[in-house]
C-alpha cells in the first residue's frame, strides 16, 4: 500500500505538472528551434510572441464570455486559440517584413538578427503592456479536474491523492496532436521537406528551385503558432502574466540546445528533459522517503535538493553541462 | 570623437536636460541627469564587452545587482544578535564550501582519468552537500528568526557607502571570473543564453538568500555618501545661501544633493572614461580588436584568445558592478524584486548599440540618451494619448485606458529607436574610430 502511495504522489507532484510543463516548454523550443533552423539565429521575441498570442486569445475569450459562448466543461480559450494564432501570425509576418527581410537580404551575420528581435521584444512587450496592462489576468473557465483529489480517493482507496486538471490533460493531448501534425508537415509535404532541405543546406537548397521567401513565411507561421498555443497553455495552466513569458525564455532555450539546434524531435526531447529535472530537482521528497521507509527511517527534512526559487538554476546547470560535452546537443543539431 | 557630430550630440542632450529643467522642474532634470550617469557608467561597462571585444553579455542584470548588494553589505551597520545567532554557522559552511572546491580541483588534478575519477568526485560532491546544508540551514533558520521584521540578515560592514562603489566592482569581477571560467568558450548565441540565465540565477538568490540581502523584504535607508536635505534645511549657512539666491530652502536643498550627487558619479564616468580610452588606444586595445574582428588570425599570431575574453569580461563586469553599486547608492535602498532583465540588460543593450559600439563617448552618449527617452517617454506618451483620444468625451473606458497605459509607451519608444539605429545607422550615432 505505501509503495502505491509513494508512486500516486509521484505522479502528483512529479509526472503530471512535469508533463503537461515539459508540453508547454516544447511548444516553444519548437518555435525557436524552426526559426534558427531556416533564418539562423536565436529569436529573443519568442517569450513575447507567446505572451501577444495568449492576449489576443484572452481578449476574444471574454469576448465570447460576454456573448455568453461556451464549451461546456472546456474552456472557452479552446475557440478563441486561432484567433490569438492569426494574431500572432500576423504579428510575426510584419516584423519579418519590416525588420528582418532586410538583413536576410543583406546577409547580415545572426548576432545582428539577434540584436534587432531585441528591438522587436521591446516593441512587443510595450504593445502588451499597452493593451492588456502588466497585471495577472485569469480566463481559464470550464470543468477545472477530470478527477478531483476526493474522486480518487474513493475510487482507489488510497490514502495519497491524485488530482488531474483539465488544463494539464488539455495540455498534454493538445502537445501531442500538434507535434504529430507538425512532424506530418515537415516529413510528408512538398513545403515541409523544401523547409528541412533549405535548413540542411540553404546553397543546395537554393539551387534546387526552393523559394527562400516562402520557406521563410512558413516558418514564421509556424513559430506563431506554436508560440501562441504554447503561451495560452501556460496561461490557462498557471496564469497569465507578461513578463513571466520572457522568464520562460531561458528554459525554452535550454529545451532547444539540449535537444539540438534547429532539430525538431531535438526541442520536444529537451523540454521534457527540462521540465522532469526542474520538477524533480526542486521538489521535497519528505513524504515520498515517509511513504517507503520504516517510521523510525524517516527523514526529518524537506529532502529537497534545490529550493523552488532556484528552479532557473536547473535548466542553466543542464544548460551549461550540455553546451560543455556535447555541443550539438543530444541529437545532432548545428552548433551556433 | 570624430569631427563635429559627437559635440552637437551632446549638446543637443545637454540642451533636452535644460528645457526639462525649465518646463518641468529642476529637481527632476538632475534626477534624470544623475541616472544618465549611472546608465552611462553602465553603458561603458557592456561597451567593454561588446565593442571591444564582441562578446555578446546578456547577464548585465545580474552584476548590477550584486554591485547593489554590495552596497548593502559595505554599508549597512552589522546586526550583532544575527551574527551570535547563525554567524560562526554560515563562515563554516562558506570554508567547508571552498573545500569541497579544492577538493574536487585536487582529485580532477591528480587522479588518472577515468570511472573511478567520476566516482571519486561525484562522492566528494555529495557528500559535502550534505554536510553542508547541515551546517549552513540552521544557521540561516537562526538568521532569518533574530528580528525578522527589522533585519533578519547578517548585515554589513557598517563603512561608508562610498567605499562599495569599489568593492562593487570588486565583488562582480570576481563572480564575472568564475562564470567566465565556464562559459567564455561559448560561442556567441550560446554565450547570450548562458549569461542570461546566470543574471537569473545571481537575481534569484538576492531575493531568496534573506539571511545575506534580506530578500524580498528590501533593505532600506542606506547611509547616503551626501548630506540628507532635512539637515540642510535647518542649517543656517544653507538659508542664508538660499536666500542670497533667492529660491526657497525646501527645493534648493533637494538640488543641492542632487547636484552633490552628480559631482561623485561625474567623477566616477571620467575615471572610467579616461581608464577605458587610454586602455583602447594602447597596444593592448589594439589586440583586442584584433581578436574581435578575427579570432582565428589573433590566435595564429600567438594570442590567447580565452585568456583575453576572459580578462575582459572581467574588466567590463566590474564597471557594471561600480554602476549598480552607484545605483543602489543613489535610491538609498536595495530592492532584488526590482531587477528585471529589460531594465537593466536589454536597455544597456539599446544603449552601446544605438550609442556605438566600440567608442566609448558613443557609449556614453548612449546612456544619456536612452535613459532620457525612457524617463520622457511617460509625460510624452500621456500628452500623445491625450492627442489621440482628445475627440472622446472624458469617462470613455477606451479613454481612460489608454491614458493609464500611456507609460508603457515607452517599451515601443525603445523598441522603435534601436530597430531604427540597426537599420539606417548600424554603427551607432558615433561610430567607432578607424584607427
Amino acid at each position: 500500500m505505501d509503495i502505491l502511495n509513494a508512486i500516486v504522489l509521484l505522479f502528483n507532484f512529479i509526472i503530471i505538472p512535469a508533463l503537461s510543463y515539459g508540453s508547454q516548454l516544447a511548444l516553444g523550443a519548437l518555435g525557436v528551434t524552426l526559426i534558427y533552423g531556416v533564418l539562423r539565429f536565436s529569436n529573443f521575441a519568442h517569450g513575447e510572441t507567446m505572451a501577444f498570442g495568449a492576449m489576443v486569445t484572452i481578449l476574444v475569450t471574454w469576448l465570447f464570455q460576454s456573448w455568453g459562448l461556451h464549451l461546456g466543461p472546456l474552456p472557452t480559450a479552446l475557440i478563441a486559440l486561432p484567433f490569438g494564432i492569426l494574431a500572432a501570425v500576423a504579428v510575426v509576418l510584419a516584423t519579418d517584413k519590416m525588420v528582418y527581410r532586410y538583413y536576410r537580404r543583406k546577409k547580415s551575420p545572426g548576432i545582428i538578427f539577434l540584436i534587432a528581435s531585441i528591438g522587436v521584444m521591446f516593441i512587443m512587450n510595450g504593445m502588451i503592456r499597452v493593451i492588456i496592462g502588466p497585471d495577472d489576468q485569469n480566463f481559464a473557465d470550464g470543468e477545472r479536474f477530470i478527477f478531483t483529489a476526493g474522486q480518487f480517493r474513493e475510487w482507489s482507496g488510497l490514502s495519497e491523492p491524485l488530482v488531474l486538471r483539465s488544463t494539464q490533460a488539455i495540455t498534454i493531448i493538445l502537445a501531442i496532436v500538434i507535434c504529430a501534425a507538425l512532424f506530418w508537415f515537415l516529413n510528408r509535404t512538398r513545403s515541409g521537406k523544401a523547409m528541412r532541405a533549405y535548413s540542411d543546406n540553404e546553397d543546395l537548397a537554393l539551387l534546387s528551385g526552393i523559394d527562400p521567401d516562402r520557406v521563410v513565411m512558413i516558418a514564421w507561421i509556424l513559430a506563431g503558432a506554436l508560440a501562441t498555443v504554447a503561451g495560452v497553455l501556460y496561461g490557462l495552466d498557471k496564469s497569465f502574466k507578461p513578463f513571466v513569458y520572457m522568464q520562460l525564455l531561458l528554459p525554452i532555450f535550454a529545451s532547444a540546445i539540449l535537444g539540438g539546434v534547429g532539430n525538431p524531435l531535438g526541442a520536444i526531447a529537451g523540454g521534457y528533459i527540462i521540465a522532469f529535472s526542474e520538477v524533480a530537482i526542486t521538489f521535497a521528497y519528505r513524504k515520498f522517503f515517509g511513504y517507503l521507509l520504516p517510521d523510525s527511517m524517516a527523514p526529518d527534512g524537506l529532502v529537497q535538493l534545490l529550493s523552488t526559487d532556484y528552479k532557473f538554476a536547473v535548466s542553466f546547470i543542464i544548460l551549461v553541462l550540455v553546451l560543455l560535452i556535447k555541443p550539438t546537443g543530444i541529437f545532432a543539431g548545428k552548433t551556433l | 570623437m570624430t569631427g563635429t557630430r559627437a559635440p552637437i550630440l551632446f549638446a543637443i542632450i545637454f540642451g533636452l536636460l535644460l528645457l526639462v529643467g525649465f518646463a518641468q522642474s529642476w529637481s527632476l532634470a538632475l534626477a534624470i541627469f544623475n541616472l544618465c550617469l549611472i546608465s552611462a557608467v553602465m553603458a561603458l561597462g557592456l561597451n567593454i564587452q561588446w565593442g571591444y571585444a564582441g562578446l555578446f553579455n546578456v547577464g548585465v542584470m545580474g552584476f548590477a545587482a550584486l554591485g547593489g548588494m554590495t552596497a548593502v553589505l559595505v554599508s549597512y551597520p552589522p546586526v550583532a544578535e544575527a551574527w551570535a545567532a547563525g554567524g560562526s554557522g554560515i563562515l563554516v559552511s562558506l570554508i567547508l564550501s571552498l573545500l569541497t572546491v579544492a577538493a574536487l580541483v585536487f582529485a580532477y588534478r591528480k587522479m588518472p582519468k577515468g570511472n573511478l575519477r567520476r566516482v571519486v568526485m561525484a562522492a566528494i560532491l555529495v557528500v559535502a552537500y550534505l554536510v553542508v546544508r547541515y551546517v549552513y540551514d540552521p544557521a540561516v533558520n537562526a538568521i532569518e528568526s533574530t528580528n525578522p521584521a527589522a533585519t533578519g540578515f547578517l548585515g554589513g560592514m557598517g563603512l561608508p557607502i562610498i567605499f562599495s562603489w569599489l568593492l562593487g566592482g570588486v565583488v562582480a569581477a570576481g563572480v564575472a571570473w568564475l562564470i567566465g571560467k565556464i562559459s567564455l568558450g561559448l560561442r556567441s548565441d550560446y554565450l547570450a543564453i548562458a549569461t542570461l540565465g546566470i543574471s537569473e540565477i545571481i537575481i534569484a538568490m538576492l531575493k531568496n538568500e534573506d539571511w545575506l540581502t534580506r530578500g524580498v523584504k528590501n533593505v532600506v535607508g542606506l547611509p547616503r555618501p551626501v548630506p540628507y536635505e532635512v539637515n540642510l534645511q535647518q542649517a543656517a549657512w544653507f538659508n542664508e545661501w538660499a536666500n542670497t539666491l533667492g529660491v526657497s530652502v525646501v527645493e534648493f536643498s533637494s538640488v543641492f544633493v542632487k547636484l552633490c550627487y552628480a559631482g561623485l558619479f561625474a567623477a566616477v564616468l571620467l575615471i572610467v572614461l579616461w581608464l577605458s580610452e587610454t586602455a583602447l588606444r594602447s597596444p593592448w586595445g589594439r589586440m583586442m580588436r584584433a581578436i574581435r574582428d578575427n579570432e582565428v588570425a589573433a590566435n595564429a599570431m600567438g594570442k590567447n584568445v580565452t585568456a583575453r575574453h576572459l580578462q575582459i569580461f572581467v574588466l567590463g563586469s566590474a564597471v557594471i558592478g561600480i554602476a549598480g553599486a552607484m545605483l543602489t547608492t543613489l535610491d538609498g535602498q536595495f530592492t532584488p524584486g526590482s531587477y528585471q532583465p529589460l531594465r537593466f540588460t536589454f536597455l544597456v543593450w539599446v544603449m552601446v548599440i544605438v550609442g556605438g559600439s566600440g567608442n566609448n563617448w558613443g557609449a556614453i552618449l548612449g546612456g544619456f540618451l536612452i535613459w532620457f527617452f525612457w524617463v520622457e517617454a511617460e509625460p510624452i506618451g500621456v500628452w500623445f494619448m491625450q492627442t489621440v483620444t482628445a475627440g472622446l468625451p472624458d469617462g470613455n473606458a477606451f479613454k481612460d485606458h489608454m491614458l493609464d497605459s500611456a507609460s508603457h509607451l515607452r517599451h515601443i519608444v525603445v523598441g522603435l529607436i534601436l530597430l531604427l539605429t540597426l537599420r539606417f545607422a548600424p554603427r551607432g550615432l558615433i561610430p567607432e574610430v578607424k584607427r
